[in-house]
């Protein structure tokens, strides 16, 4: 019989160094088969093929500042279009020398979002802060009072304009919303199917036709002599238009509220209006926070929408940034500008939303 | 919420409680109030709006539809003259939109499925590639990356005589792409004939084969031959017919191409941003389907000895197909809206022939009306098919 005798001294024996590290790590994610070999050889190539010429042109060749003319004289890229038009192209019409205000106003904005992002500060006193913070931006903006001088909503374009439309539509189309959504859990037939008619309508058309009914179809629907503004009434129709959208989330969330809180509310003695107050609505609201997010998300992307109808967001003063003989044909440039902006306001929202989900565990 | 339940209990002493103490009477007031409410308005509008048009003199109802619409649309898919009427031209712009919307579609689909498994690759670099093409494009507005393409299409490329031309027979220029295309000839007819032939008796075999292998349980290798006989039986019709080979290629003639098959820059720039946007979304459609599915599903068909395309067939599609499609059929509903944007970069779709109908007539009313009972139209067929395919779909359970 053979005896196992443990050897006097064990020596520790390493991983082969082609296991571990940065060698190892290569060869788990990068060459783990030979058809992952293939690929990965294959993107390695064409990101030679792309990469290089693109950090060329966009850092290497560029102009940063100079004028159109030698811009057309350079294969690099022109982000001189961009850095010569920014207050053009960022805030439009908005009076030159008052253009420190939009700014304090997108400052104020961030710092909101930055101060929700924690969950220790949602209390009540959240709601105050937000409420005064859009005051003081909305005071800020329009002046009239304080010494500013007033500035008309007329004038507000480009990044203004983009966020007025987005955040305001968003926060007047919840109420809206939610009044659907509860219409549409109703056991009285008649509101049920005004609910439901209002917010299929409302899903199965795209937002182009209802910003073509404000602009060509609400002027015939006001009496004679009363005038709408043009911008209020883009924000109506993205409001309507945004209230079907809450309206399906929010359903999404009474719909996750146990029968048997509605009967322990009823069982209290509660009647409808203190049930949904103080029972349904906190839980079902909670539920729905990250999918509201991702409407703000989209609501922001799609106030881009109002360019066609003619009104002055970040996309239209690009455009008639562009349409400027010496700027003309540096489009890939300024687009991308608007785009890299676009982009740093929406992923840091869906950073936002996919924390929440993870925090609320829902 | 307790109006309904309580309703019998109440209903057996209607004298003693007063009729706004009764949940039904009050149910009944605040539906008649709402109801009125909704018509007064709808009146209140019709009778302004009523007033408005015989103010400004602006014809009602839809008679325009058949007056001539004397506008020329660029690239009609039926035959189209600025003679013909308002009808024709929304008709021309109803099938641009499903032009657009169907070829949009079949190439998201694709695309959108290579993305969202290149996002589950095991390749690192794969997969890092593919979440940052599914963040950043969903993360910028669809109407930017139209505009981005069709900048790059329409300002980038070259003048038609100085035409890019990188394989023979292919031009690339800012007035559009040309490629070639066979010369007409008898034998194409017959192939489309030998193509739905074929398609028709996949269709009937595979009905066959399955009636076998419930009632003998032998299985049938249905998808090669049937792959087989779409494939072959149209190529056996061309070789038959003569086997054209003549291609009709593209030249310059004046300051434009003619011949050959050609592809304006609006509707390259509108697939493109259409297509790239959405397909990020139908990647993570494809991505949360496949990883719905758990490893023991695999794992479980794979021991009772099923083979590998079986497993995939039988076991995992079926089951990830029913957490894909529903939201798979949103996505391709929202393509299909946002075809609408087509009118911001003047590819002739039914908003942008709208638009230019309400522009010219003034009928505003009518215009949007029109637009909007299309796409209405279009949301119900997908929703009526959802909910026949939920319906098929839906797990039997005991």
């Amino acid at each position: 019989m053979e005896v196992l005798v443990q050897p006097a001294t064990t020596e520790e024996v390493k991983p082969p160094v082609t296991s571990v590290g940065v060698i190892g790590w290569i060869r788990a994610n990068l060459f783990n088969s030979p058809l992952n070999s293939i690929i990965t050889l294959l993107v390695l190539f064409c990101l030679y093929l792309v990469v290089p010429p693109f950090i060329k042109w966009a850092f290497v060749d560029c102009l940063w500042s100079s004028t159109g003319q030698e811009c057309k004289a350079t294969d690099g890229a022109c982000w001189s279009v961009v850095t010569k038009n920014l207050r053009f192209m960022l805030f439009g019409f908005y009076p030159w020398d008052q253009q420190w205000r939009p700014v304090v106003s997108i400052g104020i904005l961030i710092g909101l979002f930055y101060y929700t992002r924690d969950r220790r500060h949602w209390k009540k006193r959240l709601g105050y802060i937000w409420v005064a913070g859009i005051v003081i931006m909305g005071v800020l903006m329009h002046g009239g009072i304080l010494g500013l001088p007033e500035v008309e909503t007329t004038q507000w374009s480009g990044i203004c304009l983009t966020l007025l439309l987005s955040l305001f539509g968003l926060t007047a189309a919840y109420p809206l919303g939610v009044i659907l959504a509860l219409g549409r859990r109703s056991r009285m037939p008649a509101i049920k199917s005004l609910s439901v008619v209002y917010i299929e309508l409302i899903r199965g058309v795209p937002l182009i036709s209802m910003l073509f009914m404000s602009s060509v179809m609400f002027p015939l629907f006001l009496p004679e002599g009363v005038t709408v503004d043009k911008i209020l009434r883009a924000q109506v129709a993205i409001i309507m238009f945004t209230a079907a959208y809450i309206a399906e989330v929010v359903r999404g969330g009474l719909q996750g509220i146990t029968r048997g809180q509605y009967e322990a509310a009823e069982s209290l003695g509660l009647d409808y209006y203190l049930t949904m107050r103080l029972i349904i609505l906190p839980q079902a609201l909670k539920i729905v926070i990250p999918p509201s997010v991702g409407i703000l998300i989209s609501a922001f992307k799609d106030t881009s929408l109002v360019v066609i109808i003619g009104l002055f967001d970040l996309m239209k003063t690009t455009q008639v940034t562009l349409a400027n003989p010496e700027w003309m044909g540096f489009s890939t440039e300024a687009f991308l500008f608007i785009a890299i902006l676009y982009f740093m306001g929406c992923f840091s929202m869906t950073n936002f939303s996919r924390d929440l989900e993870r925090q609320l565990g829902t | 919420m307790s109006e309904g339940q309580t309703e019998s209990a109440r209903s057996a002493e209607p004298q003693s409680i007063p009729f706004w103490h009764d949940p039904t009477k009050r149910a009944l007031v605040y539906q008649a109030l709402a109801l009125g409410l909704v018509l007064m308005l709808g009146y209140y509008l019709f009778a302004i709006t009523q007033a408005n048009l015989r103010r400004q003199s602006i014809a009602t109802g839809f008679s325009f539809i058949s007056r001539e619409a004397g506008f020329e649309i660029g690239e009609p898919t039926i035959s189209y003259s600025s003679a013909d009427t308002y009808a024709r031209a929304l008709v021309v712009g109803i099938l641009n939109t499903l032009k657009v919307s169907l070829v949009g579609i079949i190439l998201t689909i694709i695309l959108g499925t290579l993305v969202g498994v290149a996002r589950l690759s095991s390749n690192w670099l794969v997969s890092r590639i593919a979440a940052g093409y599914i963040e950043v494009l969903q993360n910028i507005p669809v109407l930017l990356q139209l505009f981005f393409w069709y900048a790059v299409f329409h300002d980038s490329l070259p003048g038609p005589r100085q035409s890019l031309n990188p394989v023979t027979g292919f031009f690339l220029n800012n007035r559009g792409f040309y490629f070639p295309l066979p010369v007409a000839h008898p034998a194409y007819a017959r192939m489309g004939i030998a193509l739905v032939i074929a398609c028709v008796a996949s269709y009937l075999l595979g009905r066959w084969a399955r009636k076998r292998q419930e009632q003998t349980g032998q299985s049938f290798p249905l998808w090669s031959v049937s792959a087989g006989m779409v494939i072959t039986l149209p190529l056996i019709t061309w070789l038959i017919s003569g086997a054209p080979t003549a291609l009709n290629i593209p030249s310059l003639s004046g300051f434009n191409f003619e011949g050959g098959l050609s592809v304006s820059p609006e509707f390259a720039a509108i697939l493109l941003g259409l297509v790239l946007y959405t397909s990020a979304f139908v990647a993570e459609v494809v991505r949360a389907g496949i990883q719905a599915i758990s490893r023991g599903q695999t794992e479980a068909a794979m021991s009772i000895g099923l083979k590998p395309n079986h497993v995939l067939t039988l076991i995992i599609l079926p089951q990830a197909l029913r957490v894909i499609i529903p939201p798979l059929t949103s996505q391709m509903l929202n393509l299909t809206k946002n075809s609408s944007l087509a009118v911001a970069i003047g590819y002739p779709d039914l908003v942008s022939v709208a638009n230019t109908t309400i522009n010219q007539t003034g009928q505003a009313i009518e215009g949007v009306a029109i637009i909007m009972v299309v796409y209405l139209f279009f949301s119900l067929v997908t929703s009526a098919f959802m909910n026949w395919y939920n319906k098929k779909m839906a797990l039997v359970e005991r």
